[in-house]
């Protein structure tokens, strides 16, 4: 916890985006966090990104749980629309919010043990629903704030800071979403910046659940020796399989790749993702190899980062599924949104 | 190739940081005394002040300000801290100081030094060399100590008590001044007079002429500038006609014009031959000028005077216009027309050099084609071992805290050469650094940004200016002011200082530094380095301090110190410690700080 506040003043040169704004003008609050957390470079990251996507603060919702992790969406775009949900339920306040308003861009920040412990089941029912938002697992693999238990991403072997081993099996992220349907489904390193950013912006940009894990070191309880979430040993098993380029939409396409080597994808906005494939042998685009992969990956201990799998399908989102209303509830009507004493009665009678 | 590692342990590194006083020639603890007047230790911040330029409560006044321009906030924002103002409260404020002067023996070491003229550069080293017991003897063609201080400056700029009080503590440690005592022969003083060495400080006393068409019928109407402003100081001149011209633009026609207003013309004109951008004078001298109604004529050159029945007109001027390249230079220029300005008298201001008509040229000191003696730029030294030359005689006008400094550097020669040590024996600057980390986010000094902007100074009103020659136009900073202004400084010399093997790369740092000064990135080559940082580098004659490889990637700390505003928030939010915030005090030696046995003590023992 700092006591200095981070003063407004800036470069004077400092680039400005399509809409004016420099990337100062998308911070937040002043971080509580230890000093060398990983969550926060993960803040800055976003940061970068949204303002890089041209973003008005406005246009974006975030969310998020309990934990070191969950205080993130604090520390970024001020104004923003935001939710602090109880421990675990942030997937759930951003399906309803995403239900109410499909117009806004939902950005869900989580913890590893906000998602993989108390949250699972809602981590797993957002994948399923496929809503459309991007939601950051920021993994240390500990219960940072409630001072560094072993969360259910500790690896078999790693060992907190008072020397203990945790034996049981860790719950991949990254696999779980793949088995259970995720259309896009990326891990990432808080220390890694270049790769960050840009799935990042992918990540929102992508139509339907785009899940980013990224490995983001407890600087306080879980970067010692004997980890295996520090720095140190992340840097050290850090295998980056697809390295993704966001093209913005209307831009010239300059650099060239040799045949085979590069996955362009169109998004949806007009946008393109450039993957590049850094393991020959790796296909993002095919779900049981990627998991295949990941997992013999695992198995050697090492972290396979970059976008894993990106569904070559088109993978109807929740509005999709539910035929949902295209139009925020707060600019229907309210005779619309209201059926009124006679209409009500009529739905009722369809049940009786 | 990649950039080596910064060697941060050359004193130059940190000095460089703290711009003010790398830019003040005298190197003045600028943040050191700020911080002082902060805690209202107006004394102490005197003494800082007095112990590297002698003349605060001058300085303060009608310092040519070197350090503002340098100043790291006129960077970050668009005004310097008022670093003169500041200087001025201290001296304003201070309580009597006279028991801190510098102390003097009573046992002198038996060395007698002389200095031509009484102007700051002699003075100071007067003030040198009085407490190693030298006894020094001021010779001064007039009956009043301060040079061009005193007969240049008008008084409405520096009035004479101020002058009083700073030399008279000169004279206090007991510099024997010699007042009407104009020096005639340089061979006499030094076959007659016994002195050990001599030091010559008698600026550059010759303003220049310009030679056309009547110049000689309207003599009576045609001032040389500095003359002039002589005559005005000794008031042997208290009137001057309605209309004036000044010729030039440099600070001297800043003074001359300001002056005549004062002396009762009503239209005076400063005619410049080049556009704005080519003036010499600093820019709050031309804002105090225009203020005062002066008009300023551009693309005006001089033709002739213009002189009837022996009786000076006016001035033909030649107009003129320029072309210029892409750098904003002059690349040619034209005669496009002629006109003429009426005026009762003319003041020439185009600048002033060297004469040194009693120094006789079989004595073996050597003068260059411009009659500028031949002087060592370290040790002061001319040609003829034991004469020494300082201030505006050594290699041209410039200005006090110059004339100061070399009358510092002259001081460690003329001890050396005294004391039989070789004059280039000079001590090195030094620098230590403490740390200013009291325990987990607590800091022995505070730095938090105030966006407050430039305070302005007040000045007597334009009525009340006029009523007399001597009115002082700048009253000093308020209370208030001063207390806001103060707040402005950055404190550069508490600086961050890295270490590379306790880096983790967390990008804390980075990422919480308020003008991105700082980046984790691969070495380079400098100028593609240059290209990779984090926010554009955006003057590339500031330091850039390249760290070693750090352990987990190889990559290296890259920190811009151009915009660092030294808010400490990288030390504050780095886990382990490897920035850190110290302060850095350099420490310049001057002559007493060369401590060198005596000649008579060295045979003894
Ligand atoms: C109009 C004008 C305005 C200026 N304004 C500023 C300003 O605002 N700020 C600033 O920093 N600088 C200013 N300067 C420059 C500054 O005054 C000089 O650079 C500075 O005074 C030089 O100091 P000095 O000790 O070398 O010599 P000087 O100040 O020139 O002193 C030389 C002394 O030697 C005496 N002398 C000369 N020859 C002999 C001799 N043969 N025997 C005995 N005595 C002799 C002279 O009478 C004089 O007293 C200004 C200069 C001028 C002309
Ligand atoms: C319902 C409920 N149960 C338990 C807690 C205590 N608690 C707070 S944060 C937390 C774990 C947070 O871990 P993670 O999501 O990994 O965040 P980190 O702090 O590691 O970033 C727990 C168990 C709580 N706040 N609410
Ligand atoms: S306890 Fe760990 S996760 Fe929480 S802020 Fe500190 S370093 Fe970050
Ligand atoms: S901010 Fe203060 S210390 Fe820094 S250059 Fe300006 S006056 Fe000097
Ligand atoms: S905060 Fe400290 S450990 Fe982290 S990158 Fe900066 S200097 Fe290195
Ligand atoms: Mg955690």
């Amino acid at each position: 916890m700092s006591f200095i506040n981070k003063p407004k003043v800036r470069h004077p040169d400092l680039p400005q985006n399509q809409l004016g704004l420099t990337r100062r003008d998308y911070e937040g609050a002043m971080s509580t966090l230890c000093a060398g957390c990983g969550h926060d470079s993960v803040t800055s990251s976003i940061t970068q990104a949204i303002w890089e996507l041209n973003l008005r603060p406005e246009q974006l919702a975030k969310l998020s749980g309990i934990g070191c992790s969950s205080k993130t969406t604090a520390y970024f775009a001020s104004g923003a629309h935001g939710f602090n949900s109880v421990h675990g339920r942030m997937p759930s306040i951003a399906a309803g919010a995403n239900a109410a308003n499909k117009d806004l861009h939902y950005i869900g920040v989580s913890g590893d043990g906000d998602s993989l412990s108390i949250g699972f089941g809602q981590f797993a029912h957002a994948i399923r629903r496929n809503v459309n938002m991007l939601y950051i697992c920021e993994n240390n693999g500990v219960y940072g704030l409630t001072k560094g238990q072993f969360s259910a991403s500790a690896d078999i072997g790693t060992r907190s800071k008072k020397g203990e081993e945790n034996r049981q099996a860790p719950v991949d992220p990254c696999l779980a979403a793949l088995s259970l349907g995720g259309s896009f489904i990326a891990r990432s390193f808080s220390g890694d910046r270049e790769q960050l950013v840009p799935l990042i912006k992918a990540g929102l940009m992508h139509k339907g659940f785009a899940m980013i894990d990224v490995i983001s070191p407890c600087v306080t309880f879980n970067d010692h020796v004997g980890s295996t979430k520090s720095y140190e040993f992340t840097r050290e098993h850090y295998h980056e399989a697809v390295h993704t380029d966001y093209i913005p939409a209307r831009t010239e396409i300059t650099a060239s790749y040799g045949a085979g080597e590069v996955l362009p994808v169109q998004m949806h906005d007009g946008s393109q993702l450039r993957l590049r494939k850094l393991d020959k042998d790796y296909d993002p685009n095919h779900r049981g190899k990627a998991f295949e992969y990941l997992r013999t990956r695992l198995r050697q201990g090492e972290h396979v980062t970059g976008l894993i799998f990106l569904s070559p399908g088109h993978d109807p989102d929740m509005h999709e599924m539910l035929h949902t209303t295209d139009v925020p509830l707060n600019q229907v009507p309210y005779e619309q949104l209201h059926p009124g004493a006679a209409g009500l009665a009529s739905i009722l009678k369809r049940y009786a | 190739m990649t950039v080596p590692p910064t060697d941060t342990s050359h004193p130059d590194y940190f000095h460089r940081v703290v711009d003010c006083q790398w830019a003040c020639p005298a190197h003045t603890d600028v943040p050191e005394y700020i911080r002082l007047i902060a805690l209202g230790q107006f004394s102490d911040a005197y003494i800082v002040n007095r112990e590297s330029n002698v003349f605060p409560g001058i300085l303060g006044r009608v310092c040519d300000r070197p350090c503002e321009p340098a100043c790291r906030r006129g960077r970050v924002e668009d005004k310097p801290v008022a670093i003169c103002r500041l200087k001025r409260v201290a001296a304003d404020h201070k309580d009597d100081i006279s028991s801190r002067l510098p102390v003097i023996p009573a046992q002198k070491n038996g060395r007698k030094v002389a200095c031509i003229g009484a102007g700051p550069a002699s003075l100071t080293v007067a003030n040198d060399l009085l407490p190693l017991g030298y006894e020094v003897v001021v010779f001064e063609q007039w009956d009043k100590p301060g040079g061009l201080m005193r007969t240049n400056i008008p008084a409405f700029r520096l009035p004479e008590t101020v002058l009083a009080e700073e030399i008279g503590y000169i004279e206090q440690m007991g510099a024997q001044i010699r007042y009407n005592s104009r020096i005639d022969s340089l061979r006499q003083l030094l076959e007659t007079g016994g002195f050990d060495a001599v030091f010559v400080g008698s600026g550059a006393p010759k303003g220049k002429e310009l030679k056309l068409p009547g110049r000689t019928e309207g003599g009576a109407n045609i001032h040389i500038g500095i003359n002039w402003l002589e005559s005005v100081a000794f008031k042997h001149l208290d009137r001057i006609g309605e209309k004036v011209l000044i010729i030039g633009v440099g600070n001297t026609a800043m003074d001359c014009c300001r002056s005549s207003l004062r002396l009762g013309a009503r239209e005076v004109k400063v005619m410049a031959r080049k556009p704005r951008q080519f003036f010499k004078a600093s820019e709050w001298e031309l804002e105090d000028a225009e203020s005062e109604n002066v008009e300023i004529v551009v693309n005006h050159s001089p033709k002739a005077f213009v002189v009837e029945d022996g009786k000076l007109k006016g001035m033909l001027f030649e107009q003129m216009a320029y072309d210029f390249d892409g750098r904003g230079r002059i690349t040619a220029e034209r005669v496009t027309g002629e006109t003429f300005i009426a005026a009762d008298d003319v003041i020439l201001a185009i600048g002033q050099e060297n004469a040194f008509p009693w120094i006789e040229n079989d004595l073996g000191i050597e003068f260059d084609q411009w009659h500028v003696p031949v002087v060592d730029v370290t040790t002061h030294q001319s040609t003829r071992p034991g004469v020494f030359f300082g201030g505006d005689a050594a290699f041209g006008p410039k200005n006090i805290i110059w004339a100061v400094e070399h009358g510092h550097q002259a001081a460690i020669s003329i001890h050396n050469h005294c004391m039989g040590q070789p004059v280039t024996e000079r001590l090195p600057p030094t620098l230590n650094l403490s740390s200013r980390k009291m325990g987990l986010h607590e800091w022995s000094y505070k730095n938090d940004y105030n966006p407050v902007e430039r305070r302005l100074v007040p000045h007597v009103s334009l009525v009340e200016r006029f009523k007399k020659i001597s009115i002082e136009v700048e009253l000093g900073f308020d209370a208030e002011q001063t207390a806001k202004e103060v707040e402005r400084c950055l404190n550069c010399d508490i600086q961050t200082v890295f270490e590379a093997k306790a880096c983790i790369e967390c990008d804390a740092c980075i990422d919480i530094c308020p003008t991105d000064c700082l980046t984790i990135t691969q070495n380079g080559e400098e100028a593609e380095l240059s290209q990779r940082l984090k926010a554009p580098r955006k003057h590339p004659h500031q330091p850039l301090y390249v760290s070693a490889p750090l352990k987990h990637t190889g990559r290296v700390m890259v920190k811009d110190e151009d915009l660092c505003v030294h808010c400490g928030l990288c030390a504050e939010r780095c886990p382990t410690a490897a920035w850190d915030m110290q302060k850095s005090k350099i420490n310049l030696p001057h002559a007493n700080d060369h401590q060198w046995p005596s000649p008579q003590q060295r045979k003894t023992a």
